[in-house]
């Protein structure tokens, strides 16, 4: 019989179903209604990890989302998931887990020599690594810290789950099902208020679950909010952030405990919560004390033992000592020794109180004013050494498998720190509760240090009317609460036993109380710095059981009190999400919306390849099926427009319609160049500085009438455009009386461009005499039956009509361009056609440029302001030593030349002259070309450079030219 | 955090683009270089209230003067420009 831990009733694991599992390679069974944890327990597995750093034999510390050491990898292939808390992964049929962090087996783990090298590895080694010996980090200390530190592996495959975010807004969050969660929601919801009660575990109820005698008050509440209208419970929810404004952030686990998450539902949903009151009913943790050997596999805090016994019907151990400085610990030594556990002992540093006579009458033997200042083991717990509390007299040794920690409660009052409360010391309970509210919240329970049950209930009744009251919800409502005794938190203010040995204050780092010392020694005495120096509390656990003692010994160190030194900054995640949960459906093809053109379906019918320019799609280029290589299409493409008709969708160019009375204004206040002088019916070309004087952007403009102007920017700048141009609109040219409107995408437009331009079109264009349309002229005519503005501009160089339709007309004018002779062209080849004319595009306005840089002063008007106008001109953009534009072509045409290489001077050469910007194979005149920026510029056309790319090991041979290696006369375009 | 828009009414921040400081003027064309070179590059970093531009990109796409504190968050004042 397996599970030979299992008590034999009680719990609320469902014992008529068995559930198997793995454990690192071990077939095991638990019960619905375990967690991995307490089926491990129950199965006799006490040691589940290897530390952090010393590869220390770690066990089941805790019950919950505080747990340090039970971290293990779940499951296999694509969905391995590392550092998951065992304490609170929900036992399902075929789980596999595997522990973590080892080399070897994990009972013999051949790490474990790092604790031989502890004297060298202690807190701040990883600083000092990297100031000696000069050299050392990269080939010795990284490959090794790498190695040997470290939680779980990542599996490295694309997670298969989907995820979903979703928006949620409440009147009243209550987050914790506790006593005092329970009751907030109910009073809260009595008064019709919206509530949400979010639980992390997947069972509501919180400490109520471990207490047998309370399930019918817990029935009966959860019976209450269930009938209530308006109140969403939220089992396997984590608030892990409380936010700005009432927003908190959460994730619901809805497939994590299923063996394989079904496609139908997301893994996991990430809410973002807005909530216009909240209760934090989020409990305390219990802390451990800080001992020599008190990571050993066996030590476990009390509280958590009690609920193994009693939620989960485990016997932790055969034998248990209780370390203990307060009476409510004491509950845990009854139940325990209720479920079967032979108590050998109740350690307690007090000379005497309430809970030691019970105890001592329930004939447990007591030990007061004692300590244990070492445990006895190495893979798992074999016994304790006690002494009198102080150190004096003699060590006596008490056999045990299990010991019983207990040095008081945290209240969990990571949320409300979040919030903005500061946190106050609270001397009686040794503990900071939340102080004064900032945001609609506030805590009950005993996260602001109300413990007991009957207490903790009354106290979230309370607040759960506050909360309503505040919302708007008032309504007084009675029910009853728990009977329960009133237990005694207050502990006694021990925190450490200094004895010989490693006493850790944080688990999952391998913090130790002497590695705090050790920062306030060298200089990070402050709670702040000596998180960072020790990497004390900054583990998936946050410190939420041992946070607080590394304080202290931090507090003994200074000489100063817990409540002066504080703790560490709390921020979100308060527990850990995961990354998927975060990225949600943003992943993929939904990482963010494509954008198509109207002749989308046109290309790709066509057998376009794909360029991804911002998030349109647009047309590389079109392969043949004889075309192996993306240059034969290219070229061939190229080739067309040169020397016959190509046809190349622009329309991802952005468009933006300027109208209004001051139109003609704005546009000469937006532009360096002129355009209220620009006839009606006529585009020019025009460049846009940034208020700084660099360039921003380029395109045509034309005036369709008096007040009407049709602005084209580049592809990459359309949004950044318009907002330039609203923002101005609104703020310093605010009196000017215009309007703007984005018609990207109201407009197809295609590029019918090379020397049969004019016959193709004159073929299909009715109403328009085309040889009456100079260069640069702009007008309407109808293009295979369908209305179309004609603009007679060209990027490619040659002589080019820009056809513009209503989008959902474009294909069939596009099928008739094509049908009449075109060759489609994509976005490669009227790259290579561009540099070839020494045109200017994205590599050159690469927000570093000047008009200057790009040989565009001219355009600069001479009278009247514009953006950037009086910045362009300070001295460095107007510094004739500047790079300036150039065009190159390879030595060895074949050769290809590289854009991001630097010009030098000669083979081997460091100092940059420049840097080239764009390249392209040419059609016009055979081998590789590009475009660059050269210190000197055109002073230097003719000679020869090195294009050098010390990345790619390239040293390339180049003549410098003329941008315009195409046509510098412009005669084509105006043929 | 929520912008309540003049035109919209409260919206999420995830619908708007931030500027920056709209306590400064673009100034007069012919104030020379280093009132310019003030009005592009000098800005007050305060821990409290600030002035600044908002557009409501997602939305109507006005751009909206907010008052804002830079520790809270809080809105106090939101004008259409």
């Amino acid at each position: 019989m397996s599970q030979r831990f299992r008590l034999a009733a009680g719990g609320r694991i469902e014992r008529g179903a068995t559930l198997r599992f793995r454990f690192d390679g071990r077939d095991l069974t638990g019960h619905p209604g375990d967690t991995l944890a307490s089926a491990l327990l129950a199965n006799g597995v006490r040691l589940v990890g290897r530390s952090f750093k010393y590869h220390r034999p770690r066990g089941i510390l805790s019950a919950g989302v505080e747990e340090p050491n039970a971290l293990v990898e779940l499951r296999s292939g694509a969905r391995q998931e590392p550092n998951t808390r065992a304490t609170v992964m929900e036992l399902f049929e075929g789980l596999e887990a595997r522990s973590q962090n080892r080399a070897g087996s994990l009972a013999f783990d051949r790490m474990a020599a790092n604790q031989l090298l502890s004297p060298w590895i202690g807190a701040g080694f990883y600083y000092k690594t990297l100031m000696w010996p000069a050299g050392f980090w990269e080939r010795v200390y990284e490959p090794l810290i790498r190695r040997a530190a470290g939680l779980g592996r990542a599996s490295g495959l694309p997670d298969p789950d989907g995820y979903d975010s979703a928006q949620a807004h409440c009147d009243v969050l209550v987050v914790g099902s506790g006593a005092a969660g329970l009751a907030a929601a109910r009073a809260a919801g009595a008064g019709g208020a919206r509530v949400i009660l979010a639980e992390q575990d997947f069972e509501l109820g919180g400490l109520l679950l471990a207490e047998p005698a309370q399930a019918g008050w817990r029935a009966g509440m959860l019976a209450a909010l269930e009938t209530m209208p308006e109140i969403r419970l939220w089992p396997r929810t984590t608030v892990f952030g409380f936010y700005d404004q009432g927003v908190l952030g959460a994730v619901q686990r809805l497939a994590d405990h299923l063996p394989t998450p079904p496609p139908s539902i997301p893994r996991q949903r990430f809410w973002t919560i807005r909530a216009r009151e909240v209760v934090l009913a989020t409990g305390a943790h219990e802390r451990f004390l800080a001992f020599p050997g008190n990571d050993r596999p066996g030590v476990m805090l009390a509280g958590s033992a009690a609920v193994y016994a009693r939620r989960f019907g485990v016997k932790p151990g055969e034998t248990a000592v209780l370390f203990a400085t307060h009476d409510a610990a004491y509950d845990s030594a009854f139940a325990l020794a209720g479920a079967g556990v032979r108590m050998a002992g109740i350690i307690d540093p007090r000379g005497d109180s309430a809970a030691m006579q019970a105890a001592r009458e329930a004939g447990l033997p007591v030990q007061a004013g004692s300590e244990i200042c070492g445990a006895i083991g190495g893979l798992s717990l074999r016994g304790v050494r006690t002494r009198q509390h102080g150190g004096a007299g003699s060590e006596a040794a008490l056999p045990c498998d299990l010991l019983l920690v207990s040095g008081g409660w945290n209240p969990a009052v990571h949320l409300a720190s979040q919030s903005g409360a500061a946190l106050a010391w609270d001397e009686a309970l040794q503990a900071f509760l939340p102080g004064a509210s900032v945001q609609r919240e506030r805590s009950a329970g005993a996260a602001r240090g109300v413990f007991g049950l009957a207490e903790a209930a009354a106290d979230g009744a309370w607040a759960g009317r506050e909360a309503a009251a505040a919302a708007g919800f008032a309504m007084d409502t009675s029910f009853p609460l728990p009977d329960a005794p009133t237990p005694d938190p207050r502990p006694y203010p021990l925190y450490e036993v200094k004895a010989r040995g490693k006493a850790f204050v944080d688990l999952q780092d391998d913090v130790t109380a002497a590695d705090m010392r050790l920062a306030h020694r060298e200089g990070f005495g402050h709670i702040e710095h000596a998180k960072r120096y020790t990497t004390h509390a900054m583990g998936t656990d946050q410190g939420k059981s041992g946070g607080i003692l590394g304080a202290a010994v931090l507090a003994e160190a200074r000489g100063e009190s817990l409540g002066v030194v504080g703790l560490p900054r709390f921020r979100p995640y308060a527990t850990p999400v995961a990354i998927g949960a975060v990225a949600g459906e943003a992943v993929g093809a939904a990482y963010h919306p494509v954008r198509r053109t109207a002749l989308h379906a046109w290309h790709e019918a066509r057998g376009a390849a794909w360029l991804d320019a911002g998030m349109w799609k647009r047309p590389a280029y079109y392969p043949l099926l004889e075309e192996r290589d993306p240059w034969d299409s290219i070229l061939r493409e190229a080739r067309a427009v040169r020397e016959d008709v190509g046809l190349c969708d622009v329309s991802t160019l952005g468009k933006i319609d300027v109208h209004g009375p001051d139109a003609a204004r704005f546009l000469d206040l937006i532009y360096a160049n002129t355009f209220s002088t620009l006839p009606i019916g006529r585009a020019r070309y025009g460049i846009m500085l940034r208020e700084d004087g660099i360039l921003l952007d380029d395109g045509t403009t034309s005036r369709l009438g008096e007040h009407h102007f049709f602005v084209t920017t580049t592809t990459a700048q359309a949004a950044t455009v318009l907002q330039h141009m609203e923002f101005h609109l609104a703020s310093a040219f605010r009196e000017l009386d215009v309007s703007l409107a984005s018609v990207t995408d109201q407009w197809a437009a295609m590029s019918l461009a090379g020397p049969r331009a004019r016959a193709v079109l004159a073929r299909l264009a009715t109403g328009l005499d085309l040889s009456g349309l100079p260069f640069m002229g702009v007008a309407e005519a109808e293009v295979a039956g369908v209305k179309a503005r004609i603009f007679r501009i060209s990027f490619s160089g040659e002589l080019a009509y820009e056809v513009a339709v209503r989008a959902g007309q474009a294909e069939p004018v596009w099928q008739a361009l094509i049908d009449a002779g075109a060759t489609p062209y994509g976005a490669e080849a009227l790259g290579l056609l561009r540099i070839e004319k020494g045109h200017v595009a994205g590599a050159e306005l690469n927000g570093q440029t000047t008009p200057g840089d790009c040989g565009l002063s001219r355009m600069l008007k001479k009278r009247g302001d514009f953006i950037g106008r009086v910045l362009g001109q300070r001295p460095g953009l107007l510094d004739p030593g500047r790079p300036r534009l150039v065009g190159l072509r390879s030595v060895d045409p074949a050769r290809p030349v590289r854009a991001g290489s630097h010009f030098v001077a000669a083979r081997g050469a460091t100092e940059s002259l420049g840097w080239i910007s764009s390249t392209t194979r040419s059609v016009a005149l055979g081998g590789w070309i590009g475009l660059g920026f050269l210190r000197g510029g055109e002073a230097r056309h003719g000679e020869e450079l090195i294009a050098a790319n010390p990345l790619a090991e390239e040293e390339v041979p180049v003549r410098i030219c003329s941008p315009h290696h195409y046509d510098p006369e412009n005669a084509r375009v105006r043929g | 955090m929520r912008i309540p828009c003049p035109f919209c009414g409260p919206r999420d921040e995830v619908e708007f683009t931030w500027r920056g400081d709209a306590s400064v003027q673009r100034p007069a064309a012919e104030a020379g270089v280093e009132a310019f070179h003030d009005y592009v590059y000098l800005r007050r970093n305060p821990r409290g209230w600030t002035q600044e531009w908002w557009q409501h990109s997602a939305g109507c796409r006005a751009w909206l003067r907010v008052e804002r504190h830079t520790m809270t968050h809080e809105i106090r004042k939101v004008e259409a420009a």
